[in-house]
């Protein structure tokens, strides 16, 4: 029996403990934006989960490239780990944008490129989910979902540079510059401290969590080893 | 050498035929597959017929959906169009790959000495040809429908470049689709949000061309459908090995 | 002329081929026999280039599969239980479809050649979606042999054929191997294999447990032959549990 690597409890530790801390400068050390109050706060955790969700996908289709370059399965545990887990953090990024359009813009939903194309990963990601749902053979899963994987990456920066030639009443914090982007603000050293805080916390819990769905999978399929071996 | 046959033995002195370069045999393949699929569809106008009663189908939803009054209906031609082709493609690009999977002849195909990336252009070309025909049937008789004029040259250009990337992307996630249980449900889900930069890019570009904008506002739009295609047609030449080597 | 060492083939964690051999000389009639799920027609894709080994060694005419699965195609043909052939298409646009896919030199005369080979030259101007499935294979067969290749492999061909049809398949399949080609042929039918082949083998649970030459076993003792074969003895089972307690013991 395996039992859980020293390293992973040590990174489970330190995932908690980052959480925590990130959680404590938002709320004490970060100061309170002029104009939107304390909603504005959502934001270093909005970004976050959505950086993470880009991640998500990034790994996935890399993955996907190792997969179908080696053949060898644990690239493609990966791949289905990086998904789910980016796929939960793009929805934790659409809903504290939601929670943060409602006060500032009286609006629920914007369709503005960035959170358009936030929410079209997540159609991709559901689609990829789907795909593998619909296959019997694991080859043949595994080698269809690195497919996917890369083709719907490589659409994201696609989608969101068309979004972009819309319109946008996104906030563009980085590169304000923009003409007709309301709702910006600059931030203070502090708030930068924040951000890149919680911007490593989020990272660090999307390896931890990673780590952890891998050993899943990886367990999933001695179990399903040893059962064809007993059947046989 | 032990004592193969002449033919086998010709192989092994002139060495592999390089059937994964740009050879006449390659083109000839990939012909063979495009006029394949025409001839086929000549017979049995099956797909043909059900993509553009599909088709009109959708524009008289369409009608009844939204507010197509004299004003707003130069406004929301480009979208009601793209919006049709994308619906009635996904029909012509599940029944395409189905007819090869159902007999078997998918492996046909896979036995013959061609490089694979023939068998995908070829289906993409016959893919487009097809979507190229529904969309010229629907362009006039859109225009009889709403007293529009849709002969425009910029629009056509729109169109062409438009389907390319549809088709290039849509044959590849056919291929692979065709494969599960969930077939013919599960090619919209996997195509259109990849398929997305195609339909913004080319409805705004249909719209700065119907509407007469200056060239200035509408480049941008083409440049993406331009490299969109590109990409696309390049990244699913390279997987394509991946989807039908078992 | 085909060369098999080792062979293994796996879906998923599943072991379908184990440590297969097999070898066949020019020109010989191989029947390979052996119940449902042993694996035949697995084989029979790798062998025709269709699908890939996890290990071992593959060989057609000197060539590896699958690296080199681009020249063994051409001296390949494949009839397999599904006709492979377009229902929209008459007879005679299938032959040509394939010849220029096969790159066959002079098509016009040798899809005419093809057509008298399996009897279907009257029906040649008809979609094959009207065909019988016993003309529908035969068709196959002519495909198969269009680019009149020096390796023939069939999968199970007389599946669905009524005794008619089986015996005009039969027929083509005498001519088609007179040539002096190899033909690796799958079958259920042992009283059509005993009429066909020239070596008999038997493929169980993933390898090949027993061969013989139609010299060796005449007809009538086949079956016997075949019993014998796939009932696998008790030693057999022994050697798997033990295998599964050193397994269990390395987890």
């Amino acid at each position: 029996m395996e039992t859980k690597p020293r390293l992973l409890s040590i990174l489970d530790g330190v995932t908690v403990l980052l959480l925590i801390a990130a959680t404590g400068m938002v709320f004490l050390y970060a100061p309170e934006e002029a104009v939107m109050g304390q909603v504005q706060k959502v934001f270093y955790f909005h970004v976050a989960a959505g950086w993470v969700g880009m991640l998500g996908f990034l790994a996935a289709a890399i993955s996907g490239i190792a997969f179908l370059r080696t053949g060898d399965r644990k690239w493609d545990i990966a791949s289905l780990a990086s998904v789910e887990i980016g796929m939960a953090f793009a929805f934790i990024n659409v809903v504290t944008g939601s929670i943060w359009a409602r006060p500032i813009w009286n609006t629920w939903w914007t369709w503005d490129p960035r959170l358009t194309t936030a929410t079209i990963m997540m159609l991709i990601y559901a689609a990829y989910l789907m795909l593998r749902s619909g296959i019997e053979d694991p080859d043949r899963r595994a080698r269809f979902g690195a497919i996917y994987a890369i083709v719907g990456f490589i659409s994201v920066p696609l989608t969101f540079f068309s979004a972009r030639l819309f319109r946008t009443i996104h906030p563009v914090v980085i590169g304000a510059n923009q003409p007709g982007s309301e709702g910006t603000f600059d931030m203070t050293p502090m708030m930068l401290q924040t951000f890149l805080f919680s911007l490593l916390t989020f990272s660090i819990i999307f390896a931890d969590l990673l780590w952890h769905r891998i050993r899943l999978g990886s367990l999933q399929e001695k179990v399903e080893q040893l059962k064809l071996k007993l059947n046989v | 050498m032990p004592n193969y046959p002449s033919e086998a033995q010709n192989l092994i002195k002139e060495g592999i035929p390089r059937s994964r370069s740009l050879s006449f045999g390659y083109f000839r393949a990939l012909w063979a597959i495009v006029w394949k699929d025409l001839a086929a569809e000549l017979r049995s106008r099956e797909l043909l017929s059900a993509m553009l009663v599909f088709a009109l189908l959708v524009i008289l939803i369409f009608n009844f959906a939204l507010e197509l009054d004299a004003r707003t209906r130069s406004n929301v031609t480009a979208g009601v169009l793209w919006a049709t082709f994308a619906f009635a493609g996904t029909l012509g690009l599940n029944r395409s790959m189905a007819m090869e999977k159902d007999r078997g002849c998918l492996d046909g195909l896979l036995l013959a000495p061609v490089d694979r990336s023939a068998i995908y252009f070829g289906k993409a070309l016959s893919n487009l040809f097809f979507m190229l025909i529904v969309e010229v049937i629907v362009l006039p008789v859109y225009s009889v429908l709403y007293n529009l004029n849709l002969f425009n040259p910029g629009l056509m250009i729109v169109i062409l470049l438009g389907s390319i990337g549809y088709v290039a992307v849509g044959t590849l996630l056919s291929s692979m689709a065709v494969q599960t249980r969930t077939r013919d449900v599960l090619l919209p889900i996997l195509l259109f949000p990849v398929v997305i930069p195609v339909f913004i890019a080319s409805v705004k570009a249909s719209s700065g061309f119907l509407q007469g904008l200056e060239m200035a506002e509408i480049w941008p739009w083409l440049n993406l459908l331009v490299v969109y295609d590109l990409i696309f047609t390049a990244v699913a030449f390279m997987v394509f090995d991946y989807v039908v080597d078992e | 002329m085909i060369e098999v060492r080792r062979l293994v083939k796996r879906f998923g964690l599943k072991t379908v081929l184990r440590d297969l051999n097999f070898q066949v000389d020019s020109g010989e009639f191989v029947a390979l026999l052996g119940p449902n799920g042993a694996g035949k027609t697995t084989f029979l894709r790798i062998l025709s280039s269709l699908s890939r080994p996890a290990m071992g060694d593959v060989r057609i005419a000197g060539f590896r599969l699958p690296g080199q699965a681009a020249a063994v195609r051409h001296i390949l043909g494949v009839v397999s239980h599904q006709p492979l052939l377009y229902g929209d298409l008459t007879a005679e646009e299938n032959l040509q479809f394939y010849g220029k896919m096969y790159g066959v030199p002079g098509l016009e005369r040798r899809v005419a050649e093809v057509l008298e080979l399996v009897g279907l030259t009257a029906r040649r101007h008809d979609l094959v979606r009207t065909f019988s499935r016993g003309m529908q294979q035969r068709l196959a067969i002519g495909r198969a042999v269009l680019h009149d290749p020096e390796v023939m492999l069939f999968d199970e061909p007389h599946t669905g054929l009524d005794q008619d049809a089986s015996l005009m398949l039969d027929n083509v399949l005498r001519e088609v191997a007179a040539r002096g080609r190899t033909v690796v042929m799958t079958s259920h039918d042992l009283a059509r294999a005993a009429d066909l082949a020239s070596r008999f083998d038997v493929l169980s649970r993933g390898r090949i447990v027993a061969s013989t030459k139609r010299s060796e076993t005449p007809p009538d003792q086949l079956l016997g032959f075949y019993r014998q074969a796939v009932a696998e003895p008790a030693g057999g089972s022994r050697q798997a549990e033990s295998q599964m307690a050193n397994e269990s013991q390395e987890a």
